[in-house]
């Protein structure tokens, strides 16, 4: 079977960013994204949980993006500019897609 | 009653007695939790019947011409307590001036669950208050989110203003159309139009089960607050707990004059004086980590839940009860 390399940028980011990041990712036109739940963890500032908040403080969610290498600076750059000052982590890494035109 | 004898049946009451619970299990390292989506429920389920509730009472007594003067006063309020908390929090710790500003904020604006627990010490008491009290409630929550941004704006450099700049509208928006407001004063508008109807149509849902259900809230506060405080313990100087101690009792007094010369009802004053003396822990965290990501979350969300919630669900409440009835009974 035919494979296509991309790159899949994870950002854990907390939870009251979340619509930010979303609305940047529209506005840069990427061809999609997840948003995942995250139940907890343990960080620079000790042990999180999103158990119980009422509020979007405190708790984090995960949004990977799947995009063409030759696109990633152009889309992970303001990303990173967005969760540089937000509780947040950017990964990158490479991944494989069976339908490569959809990326 | 004595101020005493309303903080000791208070104390003894199945709501705080259940937030102690929470506090105690989480303090224990026990595996009681309430999940993520319970949680929201019964704060969606508390913001819907209270704002219900208080809809029905101005459908009943009418449009009262303090209505606008007593928003005007909460609005005004709201806007004035981060700068007079702002100052006190430089004066007395050691906190910097975004990390001051971020907490100033929690304080000017209100906790709508402490008014929630008010309103049923307040009932508890045979006292009746005005169901305007709601939208004053509902207001009170952006101004110091503002005054806030302002107080952090002069002492941050210029570059973080720019981006600041960039997202006031956005942030005032979001926090203006925060889904607990949004129920809240929608709620409140359905109650003042359906009327008395309306609420015999709802009441076995909104008004026998809410005592239950905000044992049950208070139960995972205490439970959220008792992990912050484990885990934010080590963020907070004997200065910055003092400070989510005697910071309400200055924003009850700013209230108590406010409530005097509007000439609210003593149960009304009571809780006009609760939420000037209440600190937010649902919306206002949620805006502060978009305004000032640079702020410490674990210093504001542990002191207005760990500290200044406690505080005034055990003791402040009744104290301000008492205070409110001398002044306007």
């Amino acid at each position: 079977m035919e494979m296509h390399r991309k790159k899949r940028i994870e950002i854990l980011l907390e939870a009251p960013a979340q619509k930010r990041l979303t609305d940047l990712l529209d506005r840069l036109d990427v061809t999609g994204y997840t948003v995942l739940p995250v139940i907890g963890g343990k960080g620079h500032h000790g042990v999180w949980s999103r158990e119980g908040l009422p509020s979007a403080a405190g708790a984090m969610v995960s949004v990977a993006v799947i995009a063409a290498e030759e696109r990633l600076d152009e889309v992970l750059v303001p990303i990173f500019e967005l969760v540089r000052r937000h509780i947040g982590i950017v990964t990158v890494s490479d991944v494989t897609v069976i339908r490569g035109e959809r990326f | 009653m004595s101020i005493v004898d309303l903080a000791m049946q208070n104390l003894a009451s199945p709501m705080v007695l259940f937030f102690a619970l929470g506090v105690a299990a989480a303090l224990l390292r026990s595996d009681l939790s309430v999940p993520e989506a319970a949680a929201k429920f019964l704060a969606l389920y508390l913001m819907l019947a209270i704002g219900f509730k208080g809809g029905v009472e101005v459908s009943k007594s009418g449009l009262d011409p303090a209505m606008g003067l007593t928003i005007g006063a909460g609005i005004l309020l709201s806007f004035t307590i981060p700068l007079a908390g702002y100052f006190f929090i430089r004066l007395s710790t050691r906190l910097g001036a975004i990390d001051a500003a971020a907490v100033a904020a929690h304080y000017g604006s209100i906790s709508i669950v402490t008014f929630v627990a008010a309103t049923e010490i307040v009932r508890g008491l045979g006292l009746a208050y005005e169901g305007y009290l709601i939208a004053v409630a509902a207001v009170m929550e952006t101004p110091a989110i503002v005054a806030a941004l302002l107080l952090a704006r002069r002492a941050a450099p210029a570059e973080r203003q720019d981006g600041q700049r960039e997202g006031m509208g956005a942030l005032l928006r979001e926090v203006a159309t925060n889904g607990s407001i949004v129920i809240l004063v929608g709620a409140f508008f359905i109650g003042w139009i359906t009327g008395e109807r309306g609420m015999s149509m709802i009441s076995p849902f909104i008004v026998d089960p809410f005592r239950g259900i905000l044992c049950l809230f208070l139960l995972d506060m205490g439970l959220v607050a008792g992990r912050g405080l484990r885990q934010g313990a080590r963020e907070l100087s004997p200065s910055l707990v003092a400070f989510g101690i005697y910071f309400p009792l200055v924003s009850a007094a700013f209230a108590t004059a406010f409530a005097a010369v509007l000439g609210l009802s003593p149960g009304g004053a009571a809780l006009f004086i609760t939420l000037a003396a209440s600190a937010s822990y649902i919306a206002v965290p949620a805006a502060m980590r978009l305004a000032l990501p640079e702020a410490n979350p674990a210093i504001y969300l542990t002191l207005s839940l760990g500290v200044t919630f406690p505080f005034n669900l055990s003791l402040g409440i009744p104290l301000y009860a008492a205070i409110a009835q001398r002044i306007a009974g």
